[in-house]
């Protein structure tokens, strides 16, 4: 660990503080349906899309209507995408002649189930990608199919948190806004200006932007260097601004393309989180009362920390069975020291770590280092802030509406120790809230825990169709206890619609991209589902004035509260699995033990 | 549920042509037009020939050119179709046995370095495609291209210097240098004789 190291984290932290307050105020304005600086330009836009779909602003939807909406929407994304790949070989823009079934030699083919998996996975938020781009995707298929995903699968998810705030902020009625025109807003007013700026920004500082085929270079030694290139400086943007995380290649923003410079990289990490912690306040501003906005955004700040202070020390120190072969592992003036295993010069080990855990802490997803790589510690920190439901931040809209949810789950069991009913922000928190809230978390939970089960042990024929290596197992990258880390962390990424992975698993089976294909599904509607239904019960609620009785959500105590009913509701749940995973690993590497064996139960004899 | 499915389509159509292709093509013009050599992929060309890219690591093997460092893309290192990491656990036998041999072949190619090895000269990098090695990496082989470039190791040092980039404002980035940029300068600076130039 570095000075330096600790003055990135810091100033890291506070220009995202900086940032919340006034693009607080700006999606409050816009999803409040108020004039913005941004409306003489956009208004046309928004407009347009109105008339072109026969939207009329002006109504409004119950919360099933809304699920409605959403779940329409989401079906035809699917569709568009799984479409636009299978016929990618037929389609313009597609100058590496990437195909479906008969790829180029160095080319992985699209496949139905392939396909499949990357439509859900888009549609979903999740940008799990079990391809890898450049070797399998046409310009179109990036940016008509993948690029409008990031879009609007972010755009739904504001909508939906936005739609859960109104739950709080109106009382007795039964309407929680329009599905369609939040997602039009969200798009057209928050994530379109800011991804044409940062696309500008990115290419200014290295991201090449161009619809040309892939370069040859002849390089200094008289070797050929085949170099891939493309459209990616709008679909980095955009991937880092909806907490997408699906990059244009293989290696995602580990790759110079993606992230050139040490700068592109502070800018890239501040894109993950900004939106979601400018909701915080926005939230604040609609219920009119920021500093409800202000007490989650500390619970926020303490987790964001806690994990970037377990991480950040665990890759700077190093692992020991390099370091007893020489290799230096402290940090020097002139060397970086710690983990470099999968880790770009350029970034180091600080902003590789403090990536890692805030792209975990969104349902981002994107990479600069590479989390398999991480020392067993290093790794559990983006493992575990996926399993507990990734509220730190979190993914754009739902971040914040997986805080609500624990928020509500919290001020049960508060209300549980002193006996009242429990109370936020002036609604009562009754049995359907509760249940609703419990849905959710154990949705996604289940998805990952059984999931993850049923590959653990599930036999396949080798070559067979299924899963051409042998047993779900046969996958893996790693031998021994780092092997079920990385088919854990597979099943909490997808569930989670997060996107990133432990990479060595080999996931383009048919078995696989079904299976994380389905815990994406089970993942993006068990949360969001609960989560509307919470929303149109509380908004037919009264508000019940303050009394001396009620728990205030405003201080450090509900802070603290919030806090530990998302760590101990992680912990509880997951701590069997994990101790089958990272935990044993950590052990294994203090003492010096290397695996070799592939398949786990050969660890233990 | 039919107006929703309707709705949906029409939305869902109108947002392919609004991000899908009026976005990305209004970013392509823009960028062609303000920032034509980044867009394009920051190529380097010498002699009117492309020989790399800025942003790109590239493999060198020969004594008198600096060394990157190992890669996992592709089937031989530094395959810019095919970008990645080795993925290989802390723990993992493959990751120990590879380090082992990757010291001892930095040994047996430098050996007037006799410190401690760098952490990224015998680790792969992410996206395996990292341009960069680190200055400690880069000193240590100072000697060995110093003597395959019949020139001194204090001159090598100075234009590892010349070359290396520091930390913006004291603390974006590490101290680095650029692999095929170092290796561009040291032909300029040091050339060689002209049969290893193709």
């Amino acid at each position: 660990m570095t000075m330096q190291g600790f003055v990135y984290i810091a100033v890291f932290f506070l220009v995202l503080l900086a940032l919340t307050k006034p693009l607080g105020i700006f999606m409050a304005q816009v999803f409040e349906g108020r004039r913005t600086f941004l409306h003489p330009i956009l208004r046309p836009l928004e407009t347009l899309v109105y008339k072109f779909c026969g939207i009329r602003e002006t109504s409004e939807q119950r919360w099933t209507q809304y699920s409605g909406s959403m779940i329409a929407f989401s079906l035809v994304s699917f569709l568009f995408v799984y479409a636009i790949q299978r016929l990618q070989g037929l389609l313009p823009l597609n100058p590496m002649h990437f195909s479906t079934s008969q790829a180029p030699g160095y080319a992985t083919p699209l496949t139905p189930d392939l396909a499949f998996n990357t439509a859900v996975s888009f549609m979903t938020n999740t940008n799990w990608q079990a391809y890898g781009g450049e070797q399998t995707l046409s310009y179109l298929v990036q940016m008509a199919a993948l690029t409008v995903q990031n879009f609007v699968s972010a755009a739904a998810g504001i909508a939906v948190v936005i739609a859960l705030i109104r739950g709080f902020a109106r009382k007795e009625t039964n309407t929680i806004g329009n599905f369609w025109v939040d997602t039009t807003r969200a798009t057209v007013y928050v994530l379109l200006p800011l991804s044409l700026l940062l696309a500008l920004f990115l290419c200014f500082r290295g991201v090449p932007q161009t619809f040309k085929s892939y370069r040859t270079a002849t390089t200094l030694e008289g070797a050929t260097q085949n170099i891939a290139v493309g459209p990616v400086a709008g679909q980095e943007a955009i991937k880092m601004l909806g907490t997408n995380g699906g990059g244009f290649f293989n290696a995602n923003s580990a790759h110079p393309y993606e992230n050139p410079t040490p700068l592109t990289n502070f800018v890239e990490i501040l894109t993950i989180l900004a939106i979601s912690s400018a909701l915080t306040y926005t939230f604040g501003r609609m219920v009119e009362d920021t500093r409800q906005g202000w007490a989650l955004f500390a619970a926020m700040a303490v987790l964001f920390f806690a994990g970037v202070f377990i991480c950040y020390p665990s890759e700077g120190g190093g692992n020991p069975n390099l370091a007893r072969l020489g290799v230096e592992t402290k940090a020097t003036d002139t060397q970086p020291g710690g983990n470099m295993e999968g880790k770009e010069v350029r970034f180091g080990i600080a902003s590789s770590t403090l990536w890692a855990t805030a792209t975990t802490d969104a349902s981002n997803g994107s990479v600069n280092s590479m989390h398999d790589s991480y020392t067993p510690l290093g790794g559990f920190i983006p493992l575990f802030n996926l399993q507990t439901d990734e509220v730190i931040f979190g993914g754009v809209g739902a971040g914040l509406y997986g805080m609500l949810l624990y928020a509500i789950v919290g001020v049960f069991i508060a209300g549980l120790m002193v006996g009242r009913t429990p109370e936020y922000l002036g609604k009562k928190i009754e049995q359907k809230e509760v249940k609703m809230a419990m849905v959710a978390i154990i949705a996604t939970a289940f998805s990952i825990l059984v999931f993850a089960a049923i590959s653990a042990v599930i036999p396949f024929a080798k070559n067979g169709y299924w899963n051409p290596p042998g047993p779900a197992i046969a996958n893996f990258g790693n031998p021994g206890a780092h092997g079920f880390s990385e088919l854990l962390y597979t099943f909490s990424s997808a569930s989670e619609n997060n996107g990133s992975a432990f990479n060595g698993i080999n996931v383009n089976t048919p078995w696989y991209n079904l299976m994380t294909g389905l815990a994406m599904l089970i993942g993006r509607f068990g949360f969001i589902l609960p989560t509307l239904a919470i929303a149109g019960s509380l908004v037919a609620k009264k508000k019940v004035p303050t009394t001396s009785g009620t728990l205030p959500t405003h201080g450090a105590l509900f802070v603290g509260l919030l806090v530990g009913v998302v760590v101990v509701i992680g912990a509880l749940t997951f701590f069997p699995a994990l101790s089958l995973g990272p935990l044993v690993e950590h052990f294994f590497m203090r003492e010096g033990k290397l695996l070799s064996s592939l398949i786990i139960h050969a660890v233990w004899s | 549920m039919r107006k929703q499915l309707s709705q949906a389509f029409r939305f869902t159509l109108l947002m392919t042509v609004l991000t899908g292709l009026i976005y990305p093509g209004l970013v392509t013009g823009l960028c062609q037009l303000l920032f034509p050599r980044t867009a394009n992929g920051s190529l380097l060309k010498i002699n009117g020939q492309v020989v790399g890219s800025t942003l790109l690591g590239q493999n060198f093997s020969s004594p008198e050119y600096f060394h990157p460092r190992p890669s996992a893309a592709g089937n031989d290192g530094y395959d810019a179709t095919a970008s990645g990491g080795s993925n290989f656990g802390p723990t993992n036998q493959k990751l120990i046995d590879r380090v082992k041999a990757d010291v001892a072949k930095f040994r047996m190619e430098n050996p007037d370095y006799q410190g401690p090895i760098p952490a990224d000269m015998v680790t792969t990098s992410a996206s395996g495609l990292d341009p960069d090695i680190s200055l400690a990496s880069a000193f240590a082989q100072a000697p060995r291209v110093a003597q395959a470039r019949r020139t001194t190791v204090d001159r090598v040092n100075q234009l590892i210097q010349a070359q290396a980039r520091g930390r913006r404002w004291g603390f974006l980035g590490e101290p680095r240098v650029n692999v095929l940029q170092l290796n561009v300068a040291l032909n300029q600076s040091f050339p060689m004789a002209p049969k290893k130039q193709s």
